[in-house]
């Protein structure tokens, strides 16, 4: 398989993503959609790691999904906090910051 | 045989993420991700990035994808209808997807790298094993595996600090303790 074949499926994806996140509106979805997003990046780091026959590729990979990490943490725990200040989970109602 | 593998995990990472965005119970589309991360794992095999698959199973699909599922039960599954209830968003988000992927394939295939119209280099055995990998890591991009350290413990910090439960807020439903 040619290493295009893998480039155009991520973009895929990342439009898929992308998507998501302009549709939805549940903070949930809109998180799990963020990380299809970076799945998108990391198969598109992983490929052009074979592509170059060479690694370093693979450690991006590993950092993106250290930071995907990081960001599914923290956003499980604002919708955790909204959950319990009982606001509605729907992110066009959040639409002001207030303290 | 490797065709045939990468439509496979191809049809279930698509499949995967499109299930994602269009099942309306949050708890579904959950379950639909570990399906699409499962199949990215298996694209990753293929690419000989062994040791970044198994982690993606270990770490992506069992330990994050189990929290999801966790926040999920306790906010309770809020079923939302799928269309927007802005009507100009309702159809520029499509137009603006579909934009966005013929972009990138437009760059991906009119790209001067010519190395991506092939298999790629022979690769020597031990490529993407978790030995090399630990390698590079550890003597390459030590400063980076040790920011990702710092990362991760400011990330569960910052989780305690907003997920906490705050004694001093009167209208939050309290355990009796």
């Amino acid at each position: 398989m040619d290493i295009a074949w893998y480039l155009v499926l991520s973009a895929l994806l990342f439009a898929v993503g992308a998507g998501g996140v302009l549709i939805r509106r549940s903070p949930l979805v809109i998180l799990l959609c963020l990380e299809l997003m970076l799945n998108a990046g990391n198969l598109a780091l992983v490929a052009f790691a074979r592509s170059a026959g060479n690694e370093e590729g693979q450690v991006f990979a590993l950092v993106v999904m250290v930071v995907a990490a990081c960001e599914v943490v923290i956003g499980l725990g604002l919708i955790v906090a909204m959950f319990r200040r009982r606001l509605a989970l729907d992110v066009d109602a959040m639409r002001e910051l207030k303290g | 045989m490797e065709e045939v593998a990468f439509f496979a995990g191809a049809i279930g990472a698509l499949g995967g993420a499109i299930a994602v965005i269009g099942l309306r119970n949050p708890f579904y589309s959950v379950l639909a991700l570990i399906v699409h991360l499962i199949s990215l794992a298996g694209l990753f095999l293929i690419l000989y990035a062994e040791f970044i698959a198994a982690a993606q199973i270990v770490v992506y699909a069992g330990a994050v994808m189990v929290l999801y599922l966790f926040v999920t039960a306790y906010v309770g599954g809020v079923e939302e209808s799928i269309w927007e209830p802005i009507p100009g968003q309702r159809f520029l988000a499509p137009v603006l997807v579909v934009a966005l992927f013929i972009e990138i394939s437009i760059a991906v295939i009119g790209t001067g790298l010519k190395a991506i119209e092939s298999h790629g280099p022979t690769l020597p055995g031990d490529f993407g094993s978790p030995g090399s990998i630990g390698e590079l890591l550890l003597e390459r991009f030590l400063v980076v595996f040790e920011a990702a350290s710092m990362l991760l413990l400011i990330a569960a910090v910052g989780a305690i600090v907003l997920a906490g439960r705050r004694k001093r807020d009167s209208d939050e439903p309290e355990v009796a303790a």
